[in-house]
């Protein structure tokens, strides 16, 4: 809207045009300065990755990566990291599968029904976010000492299940309201029943979506420290693994360990960028 | 038949999920922070008010919240409204300053560890143009100043583009008449910012401050990362309790703290950004 066509600029007095030219060079430097930033913290874990244990404790450093793989070969070879990544990615397929499993239906209710005790439950997903869920892993603890569920795979991912099911049920929600009923309601007339009709037309629609929200979900896991601290002990995962041995690891293996739960996580923000303001934008209302 | 039945059972798995796994628990560690042997007690509130940590992690996490959610709220306003004026590299620009949304908080504490750390890179650039002599240990017990300012930038660069997002996402839903409108009557850049994009941008606002101050009440990792000891929070003195010391009374009660800071400030951020019915989009 502030842009101007060329002629308008070529008959206004010469200063409006420097201001503009000014504003618009400091516009752009902002813009710079915000994405430096953002990136040049990981840029310097990067080059501390790919140098030599020996180069990590060294000082002054460099800012240009030796790619010398030590670290990350020490990384790869510490006792229990395998193990470590091994659950980190398994805690976060389950969560990833029970967030989705559970969380769509509820979506795909919320959008296609009107029935009595949809605000309720409505309520029930926003009160989540207000909420330290976290937190949530103290009572599980008893409790999952109780029923064998400790230091278990499936008893981390169902922490994690709750901080990722308010958002996959809200994603799904917009996914499945972004699809006319018509649609449905033609493949029925078609002779299609419901779930025929769901799984030949709704279903391809929104598997894109869906997927997104599994990877937000699986993010959402991968990331998670204090539930994964508390609930494991023979189980750990890497975030687990690597909080507990803060005080006694060498910095190479905080920066490789740092570096590889990074990685993953940079690769799914990028796959799911398209979806990410869809799905804050409508967890709003 | 089919069709009054059919959203509740969709519901379901939902509904018992969240009452199993988030209803319960809650009421769980009310139980457990206010019971001993089946009996009422405040025994273990009093242990942890009597520790020297209690009153230190408590003001810790609200100062660090104070410093940092006020510059997170300005600079992700900043960031969106350019955003909203970007025509071209919108989206390059948009996903680099959402990465740090997909970074662990661990991670990122990790990450600024690189930047403080005795040999890292803050101390490489002043060695490097001539500001001090010797690296200078920023992170020991004795620059607890220094710890907190980078608390605070890792917490700054991690969680900001949170904000950012629902933001973005919440400038996008202001309908564009209302800028053209303003246009026609002349007014400035920043009438239009006070005038229509903040009052519009209410909901969102809410959230993102709701989100992000419970976020910021939770800070664990990135300070075991930079302070580890030296600068106890809520939260990081409730997994000490749970798993150091093992109490998980103690640590109930630690938790019973900071859910009752969280709803306080839900509430009273819920009251000031209020929007009232029928005014909005």
């Amino acid at each position: 809207m502030t842009t101007s066509s060329p002629t308008v600029a070529a008959s206004q007095p010469q200063k409006v045009v420097d201001a503009r030219k000014a504003g618009s060079m400091v516009f752009a430097a902002s813009v710079f300065l915000l994405c430096a930033w953002v990136l040049v913290p990981i840029y310097f874990l990067l080059v501390n990755t790919l140098s030599s244990p020996e180069e990590v404790a060294a000082f002054p450093k460099t800012f240009i990566p030796p790619f010398n793989f030590g670290s990350l070969e020490f990384f790869a070879g510490f006792s229990g990291i395998g193990n470590a990544l091994k659950n980190s990615a398994l805690v976060a397929i389950v969560t990833m599968i029970m967030s989705i499993g559970v969380g769509a239906p509820a979506g795909y209710a919320l959008s296609r029904f009107e029935f009595r005790g949809k605000a309720a439950f409505r309520i029930l997903i926003l009160m989540t976010r207000a909420f330290p869920l976290p937190l949530l892993a103290l009572p599980l603890a008893v409790m999952f000492i109780r029923t064998g569920l400790d230091d278990t795979i499936i008893g981390l991912a169902i922490v994690h299940t709750t901080l990722a099911l308010p958002f996959a049920v809200l994603i799904t929600f917009s996914l499945f309201s972004g699809i006319p009923v018509e649609l449905e309601e033609a493949a029925w007339t078609l002779g299609c029943n419901r779930v025929q009709a769901f799984r030949k037309v709704v279903l391809p629609l929104v598997l894109p979506g869906i997927t997104a929200s599994a990877i937000f979900a699986f993010v959402i896991s991968w990331n998670e420290v204090f539930a994964a601290s508390v609930l494991t002990i023979e189980n750990r995962t890497l975030t687990a693994f690597l909080l507990q041995s803060l005080d006694v690891s060498p910095l190479h293996l905080k920066f490789a360990g740092g570096f590889v739960l990074v990685v993953p996580a940079l690769i799914f923000i990028f796959a799911v960028r398209k979806y990410l303001f869809a799905m804050w934008g409508i967890a709003n209302r | 038949m089919e069709n009054k039945h059919l959203p509740y059972m969709l519901l379901l798995p939902a509904t018992i999920f969240l009452c199993v796994f988030f209803i319960y628990p809650f009421t769980l560690v009310a139980w457990e922070a206010f019971s001993k042997d089946g009996a009422f007690t405040m025994e273990h509130f009093q242990t942890m008010t009597s520790n020297w940590k209690f009153e230190i992690s408590f003001w810790n996490t609200l100062l660090l919240a104070a410093a940092v959610v006020p510059i997170q709220l300005a600079l992700s306003l900043l960031m969106a409204t350019m955003v909203s004026k970007m025509q071209k590299g919108r989206d390059i620009v948009l996903y680099i300053w959402t990465i740090p949304l997909g970074i662990s908080d661990l991670a990122a504490g990790i990450i600024w560890l690189a930047i403080f750390d005795q040999s890292g890179y803050l101390n490489s650039m002043l060695y490097g143009l001539g500001v001090i002599d010797q690296p200078e240990n920023f992170l020991s017990y004795q620059n607890k100043s220094t710890i907190f300012i980078a608390i605070v930038l890792a917490e700054i660069w991690r969680a900001t583009a949170i904000m950012l997002v629902i933001l973005v996402a919440g400038i996008g839903l202001i309908p564009k008449e209302y800028y053209e409108a303003a246009e026609v009557f002349g007014a400035s850049n920043w009438k239009r910012f006070t005038k229509i994009t903040l009052p519009m941008l209410k909901p969102s606002l809410q959230t993102a401050l709701v989100l992000r101050v419970i976020l910021a009440f939770e800070v664990f990792a990135v300070v075991a990362a930079l302070g580890g000891t030296n600068f106890p929070v809520l939260m990081g003195e409730t997994y000490n309790w749970q798993f150091e010391l093992q109490d998980g009374n103690v640590a109930a009660a630690y938790a019973l703290v900071i859910l009752a800071i969280s709803i306080v400030f839900t509430l009273v951020i819920l009251r000031v950004l209020r929007v009232p019915k029928g005014a909005q989009v």
